[in-house]
């Protein structure tokens, strides 16, 4: 493994180390060595919002800790949900009396531990309430929407979600705009490559060289079709289609588009991607009001992209424009 | 029976197991999920081990700590699934000088009621449960047929690695393999055999006890 490490079973600790000394003016640590908050929590007067997850997703999930954006993080391990507690500790940090928007993405330990934690943070007398993402198309069909994962579109959920905690919305208002945004919101992967856990040292599943996997999870887990690779342009057609159909989104509509690349792969091919799906949305006469390109959620090492689109109105323009400052956001 | 203060031998057992098993659980995982069920099952239990193996502790209380250690280090779903399981167990027995057929299967019929409040799968979903679920019937089943203990935790033993093995022609409803629909099927579940070896290694744990404490059970 051509790797920059120390000891791999100690990537994480070490990362936030790193992470909390290159960005002190954003994040600062707190009394839970997985749990990390914005400089500025808890906010006066503001709704808290807090999420978590496994790590290996930079700039997730600490990258979108900053002004106007999620107020605490709980951390994991590689591809595995924080604790309860680091959940819970999270929701204390990012708490200021007015109560915590937990917003995650579906996966069945986080699910299991934020449970737990809210449980523990109801008897503390701190009100908590979730949004689940599950903007993956490909994860499950449409009528097992519930099962979906949560991949990129979180983003856009934390955007929405805490730009509205900002504007001084109580608890019920900050997580129904931010349930309107991932219910807007549909995503589809591509992957070219296997993603390889540090402390394993190999891949624990393959892609065939010459080949990519359509709809392909965060941590690996199989998509729908393998098929030969295809060129960008092809693979933005593919993608359009899933994501456009899925929702669907139509003629007229006015959206937010977001191109990640999963770790590995070089960021221009992320815009030779881009061009062919602005050109595609222009064509479906769906106009683009924002768009991302850039390594915004990632998985370890994987070559490969997500494309995430939502659907906005003049609530969600209006968040989504709003200032923002965070790792790995950060818009004037 | 056995008794609980002498039990910190049965929950080192079950961590050793979980160790010695390692890497065929991390295998096991990475053929439908993402293979590293061994290795956070084994960092947890460890610290356990760790911990406690020169501490003076009883079956619950160690139980309990295990559930604790799981609970708030390993995070990810086993976290919170044995976690669970364990504190439930521990606070059954909590008390109990003794430990008999009868509590034992109380203790683990709460452990499975608890990890029912946290999760939705049941018998047939290719989980934890094909495991549990069996394990606590033919515990009460011994228990009305007034089998000793120790042919009860044989009749255990058997009925969990039954529950395991069924999970491999099972499609999986639950966890991130759950998403591989058909593919899923052909494969045992990583947590149903990480359940299976705890259940073995804990029902060995107190006949080694119980042996020790000869003519007790």
């Amino acid at each position: 493994m051509q790797r920059i490490l120390n000891d791999p079973d100690n990537i994480v600790d070490e990362m936030l180390v790193g992470f909390t000394k290159a960005h002190a003016d954003i994040v600062t640590p707190t009394n839970n060595s997985r749990v990390l908050k914005y400089v500025g929590a808890p906010c006066k007067g503001r709704v808290g919002v807090a999420t978590g997850g496994g790590s290996g997703h930079k700039p997730a999930f600490v990258g979108y800790i900053g002004k106007n954006m999620c107020d605490a993080v709980a951390v994991g391990e590689i591809c595995t949900s924080p604790t309860a507690i680091a959940f819970l500790d999270a929701f204390r940090a990012a708490d200021s009396g007015k109560g915590v928007a937990c917003l995650y993405g579906n996966y069945s330990g986080d699910n299991m531990n934020v449970k737990m934690a809210i449980r523990m943070a109801t008897k503390e007398g701190i009100e908590v309430k979730t949004v689940v993402a599950n903007d993956d198309a490909a994860s499950a069909p449409k009528d097992q929407c519930e099962k979906r994962r949560g991949v990129a579109g979180e983003i856009f959920m934390w955007k929405v979600g805490c730009a509205k905690a900002a504007t001084g919305a109580s608890l019920d208002e900050v997580i129904t705009s931010a349930q309107k945004a991932i219910d807007n919101t549909r995503s589809v992967g591509i992957g070219l490559t296997p993603c390889t856990l540090p402390a394993v040292g190999h891949p624990n599943f393959t892609i065939e060289e010459g080949t990519m996997e359509v709809g392909i999870g965060h941590h690996g887990e199989p998509g729908i079709e393998v098929c030969p690779l295809e060129s960008a342009d092809q693979m933005a057609r593919r993608m359009v289609d899933i994501v456009v159909n899925d929702y669907p989104f139509v003629e007229g509509n006015e959206v937010a588009v977001l191109v990640s690349g999963l770790g590995a792969t070089p960021i221009m091919e992320l815009y030779v991607l881009y061009a062919e799906v602005e050109r595609l949305l222009h064509k479906k006469k769906i106009k683009i009001y924002k768009t991302y390109v850039g390594n915004y959620f990632t998985s370890l090492d994987m070559m490969g992209v997500t494309l995430t689109i939502m659907k906005l109105d003049d609530e969600l323009k209006e968040l989504m424009d709003m200032e923002a400052y965070s790792v790995g956001l950060k818009q004037a | 029976m056995f008794k609980n203060a002498e039990g910190k031998s049965i929950v080192l057992n079950m961590a050793k197991a979980i160790h010695d098993n390692k890497a065929y659980l991390g295998e096991i995982d990475g053929l439908i999920g993402d293979g590293d069920h061994g290795m956070n099952m084994n960092k947890g239990f460890s610290c356990f081990s760790e911990r406690f193996s020169d501490k003076k502790i009883t079956f619950s209380e160690g139980l309990e700590e295990l559930g604790m250690v799981l609970l708030n280090e390993i995070g990810g779903s086993m976290g919170p699934i044995y976690g669970t399981i364990f504190m439930e167990m521990a606070d059954t027995a909590n008390g109990a000088d003794e430990i008999d057929l009868a509590l034992f299967s109380k203790m683990l019929d709460a452990g499975m009621e608890g990890l029912f409040r946290i999760v939705d799968a049941r018998v047939g979903d290719k989980t934890v449960v094909d495991t549990l679920s069996p394990a606590c019937d033919v515990l009460h089943e011994a228990l009305a047929a007034k089998k000793s203990f120790l042919e009860a935790l044989e009749n255990m033993k058997a009925a969990a690695i039954v529950g395991m093995e069924s999970t491999k022609s099972l499609v999986a409803k639950f966890g991130r393999s759950s998403r591989l629909g058909e593919r899923s099927r052909g494969v045992l579940d990583a947590g149903a055999v990480s359940c299976c070896i705890i259940l073995c290694a804990m029902a060995d744990g107190i006949k080694k006890l119980s042996s020790d404490q000869i003519g007790t059970i």
